[in-house]
């Protein structure tokens, strides 16, 4: 993410160190992750310390100080999906991947992560990719929606 | 400035409007404990060591005296068993973070406080920020700061201002614990050109 981009997004919160989290929710969102550059920018800018805005960055779990994939999976462990079969999903997409939840894999393809509830739990067990919700999924439709992914 | 009557111990106490009961306490040379309050420092509030029972209105409740503001007719109580139970628990939940402070120890011969009540977890710091708000409001340099949260929140050295806080150093008085130091010596151990390891080339 170059400078000038950075720029643009502090500008549009009339570069507020109140809107600190908005512009890295929005840095995040655009860039998937946050560089140490991008947050010495945003601190110069915003003229809130480093040490400040590492604090809410780390403190988020929307944040992430390293690179995460192009697709984020999600998937649910909560009570509901637990029961209908939620660890078996999990397993199949940490074979296909490769990742364990909470790492991205090299060519940073996708970013795995197990959450406690979607808020859909008829639709156990549930698995979310890139915000679209994939529901009572087996762990061989689990398979083949992964396929789908560049 | 209009004045707030109020008694602290039994002893009538003369406080000024937006005092806190600490510090009306501390004009008077009553002694409250405290482990994250700091003269130049703004309140924090995250020991909860000197929690006092108030008494206002036919109630008491317990307030951390160093955060609550002084009012009129308030009947405070610094030391009382309800007083000395949660100063207790927070001191043997305190020291199975770290065990071995002294200020901490100090504290749990008074009020008979276990270190080996809780499972250690040695984790030695114990959060009260006096480095952090240190950095940021007196020296206004914010080099360390906090980071994660809940159970995994950590302070942490910014690498780049390693070489200021070797001149400077005047938070590691303030660490009730050695979890300061610990965290400088690991941050400096990262940095290759921070002036501990030139001198450790030197020797």
């Amino acid at each position: 993410m170059d400078n000038d981009r950075i720029d643009q997004i502090i500008d549009k919160h009339q570069g507020e160190a109140s809107s600190l989290i908005q512009v890295l929710l929005e840095i995040q969102s655009e860039n998937r992750w946050l560089p140490k550059e991008t947050l010495e920018r945003v601190s110069e800018k915003l003229q809130v310390p480093l040490t400040r805005i590492q604090h809410i960055a780390t403190f988020y779990k929307a944040f992430s100080l390293v690179p995460k994939g192009r697709h984020g999976i999600h998937i649910c462990m909560g009570t509901a999906c637990h029961v209908r079969g939620a660890q078996r999903v999990l397993d199949t997409a940490q074979d296909l991947t490769g990742i364990k939840p909470g790492e991205t894999d090299l060519d940073l393809k996708f970013s795995l992560e197990t959450v406690n509830c979607l808020g859909c739990c008829a639709l156990g067990p549930v698995m979310e990719i890139d915000g679209k919700i994939h529901g009572k999924i087996s762990p061989a439709e689990t398979a083949d929606a992964l396929k789908k992914y560049e | 400035m209009s004045k707030i009557l109020l008694k602290i111990d039994g002893k009538d106490v003369e406080a000024s409007e937006g005092m806190t009961i600490l510090e009306a306490a501390q004009n008077v040379g009553i002694v409250i404990p405290t482990l994250c309050h700091h003269d130049k420092l703004e309140p924090y509030g995250a020991c909860r060591f000197c929690t006092v029972e108030v008494e206002s209105g036919g109630w008491t409740k317990l307030a951390a005296s160093c955060l609550y503001p002084v009012e009129k007719n308030l009947v405070v109580r610094t030391r009382s068993e309800k007083v000395d139970r949660v100063r207790k628990m927070i001191l043997q939940l305190l020291l199975s973070h770290a065990p071995d402070a002294r200020e901490l120890q100090d504290f749990a011969k008074e009020y008979g406080a276990d270190k080996d009540r809780f499972e250690k977890e040695a984790s030695f710091c114990i959060h009260c920020g006096l480095c952090v708000r240190y950095c940021a409001e007196v020296k206004k340099k914010d080099a360390v700061g906090f980071i994660n949260r809940g159970a995994k929140r950590e302070i942490s050295f910014t690498p780049e201002m390693i070489e200021y806080c070797w001149n400077c150093k005047e938070c590691f008085s303030l660490c009730p614990t050695e979890a300061l130091q610990a965290a400088y010596g690991l941050t400096a151990a990262l940095v290759s050109s921070s002036p501990s390891c030139e001198r450790k080339s030197e020797e």
